[in-house]
């Protein structure tokens, strides 16, 4: 069964991170994506940019409306996501375990997908 | 991360809020900073226990009151009864969390904090200093660090600076529309202020100041988050963050400044100028551009091109005409002239330079850009005077070793055949 992990904090606290903390705690996840990668239990990654760099297209009327900003405004941002093949949701919960340990603060959501198609974008 | 260090960044980021929802609560700078700190200091002695709150500010926000609230009582039994309007401000603590969900109050607030910062009577530099003390929490001794001075000088800018704004009288009452607009741009200036302490730093200073580059963007992606619709406030961020993404290639490993063209381009921060060019991008949809807007646009030509040579000179120089328009400034018009030579070649560009002078004769800058022009017609001799001009004029060692590096081309050029 195919997960989607959904990273959600608060991004301005992440933006008062210092440069250093960033890159020690990035190393600290490309350790554990580096273990999912080897068991090839590794879908796309993705990190976003920050809520102030997103647009809106309210699509319930006609035309559209577009509006500056992310979707909703909340105290947690959706800050990323990971597409991970698990066998079952214990085992994706311990996935996000890990993801916590090296990256504390926030929540996970776990998703389960219904459909994928992994595209073939480049990076 | 560690726990600390995460609840570090939990205040550091909430603080603006908090400190901006106690001013209004107690309509005194340092009773609502005092406040703020009591209640820190209780939210390291809980959060690691209990977890972080889900909303930090509105939790600080709350226990601030309280803490303010007893002092005043215990400051009543030796003091006079505190003034009405302070005490009758202070309802239910419940109401902290209903007006947490007001979000024009929030946004007011903060745009106020920043915005007693700028007071017109206090010079850019105290400006500058009073916001890092007051909204971004930095202490004296790190502020006094990022200027390069010593840390009982800061301490009494800020006081002074303090004392000044806490006499001019805090504006408590709501803005309207059109003065919200004022503040917004008072402030906007006020945070490109506080950039531009880290940015143009001389060498030596340049890695103390550097974190201040930081801060600006924090502090002008909050004002974005509050004003998400606002292109000026756009170009602002894209501005800083192109900008800012250049920095690791700016220095040598010497301390000394690269200039532009001289800069390995490997070492320019690719997610910054992804972020900005969006933002450039969000901003143009508007179709209301300002100077910010330009400017930044500008800066992404120069980060867009792999190698100096791809720069698109017409465009920057179409960008700059623009900009000429919207903030007439000669030294707007001598970087146009930059432009221009590269586009239209150096009489073209001189004969935009030379009207500057008498306005410019004290710039370092104007002396350089003349000098190459010369150069570049030909005319030796007035390159070497306008060559010496500069060196006597230049700020940093960097800028006189660049002048002189020209000029010793044009002397090896003279000597030859």
């Amino acid at each position: 069964m195919l997960y989607a992990i959904l990273c959600y904090n608060d991004e301005s606290a992440a933006w008062s991170w210092s440069k250093d903390e960033e890159d020690a705690c990035m190393a600290r996840l490309a350790v554990v994506q580096e273990k999912l990668a080897t068991q090839g239990k590794l879908g796309p990654v993705a990190r976003l940019m920050p809520t102030t760099a997103a647009t809106t297209l309210r699509k319930d009327r006609e035309p559209p409306l577009v509006i500056d900003g992310p979707f909703a405004e909340t105290k947690e941002q959706l800050l990323g996501f990971y597409v991970v093949d698990c066998a079952s949701l214990d085992e994706a919960l311990d996935v996000a375990r890990d993801l916590a340990k090296a990256n504390p603060g926030g929540a996970y959501e776990i998703r389960p997908l219904a459909v994928f198609r992994p595209g073939d974008v480049a990076g | 991360m560690s726990d600390l260090a995460w609840i570090d960044a939990a205040l550091t980021s909430a603080r603006p809020q908090a400190v901006g929802a106690l001013l209004r609560y107690f309509r005194d700078l340092d009773t609502a900073e005092e406040a703020f700190q009591n209640a820190c200091l209780r939210a390291l002695k809980a959060w690691p226990q209990n977890g972080p709150p889900r909303d930090a500010a509105a939790w600080l926000i709350m226990v601030g009151r309280n803490t303010g609230i007893d002092a005043a009582r215990r400051a009543k039994k030796q003091a006079p009864l505190p003034p009405e309007a302070l005490i009758s401000d202070l309802g239910d603590v419940e109401d902290a969390v209903v007006e947490r969900l007001d979000g024009a109050h929030y946004r007011d607030d903060i745009l106020r904090l920043l915005f007693i910062c700028c007071h017109p009577d206090l010079p850019p530099a105290q400006q500058v200093a009073v916001a890092l003390r007051i909204v971004s929490g930095l202490s004296v001794q790190q502020i006094a660090r990022a200027f390069v001075v010593g840390e009982s000088a800061m301490e009494q800018r800020i006081t002074r600076a303090k004392a000044r704004i806490a006499g001019a009288g805090v504006p408590f009452e709501a803005p309207g529309p059109v003065e919200r607009v004022e503040r917004l741009s008072s402030v906007a200036r006020m945070v490109y202020l506080i950039f531009n302490e880290g940015y143009s730093a001389n060498a030596g200073e340049a890695r103390a100041r550097s974190p201040l580059c930081g801060e600006a963007i924090r502090l002008a992606r909050l004002l974005l988050k509050l004003y998400p619709a606002e292109p000026e406030i756009m170009g602002l961020v894209a501005l800083m963050l192109l900008q800012h993404a250049r920095a690791a290639a700016r220095l040598d490993a010497g301390g000394e400044i690269v200039l532009l063209d001289d800069q390995d381009r490997a070492l320019w921060d690719r997610e910054l100028i992804a972020e900005g060019l969006a933002l450039i991008d969000k901003a143009m949809r508007h179709a209301r551009p300002g100077p910010y807007q330009v400017q930044a646009a500008i800066a992404a030509l120069h980060d867009r091109a792999e190698r100096p040579e791809d720069t698109d000179w017409p465009q920057i120089d179409r960008l700059y005409a623009h900009l000429e328009v919207m903030q007439p400034s000669p030294i707007i018009t001598l970087n146009r002239a930059v432009a221009v030579d590269k586009v239209r070649g150096p009489e073209a560009a001189l004969a935009m330079v030379e009207p500057l002078a008498e306005r410019l004769s004290g710039y370092f800058y104007f002396h350089g850009v003349r000098g190459a022009l010369l150069l570049e017609l030909g005319r030796t001799e007035d390159a070497r005077i306008a060559f010496n001009r500069a060196i006597a004029l230049a700020n940093t060692p960097a800028e006189a070793a660049h002048i002189r590096l020209q000029l010793d081309r044009l002397m090896a050029g003279a000597s030859g055949p």
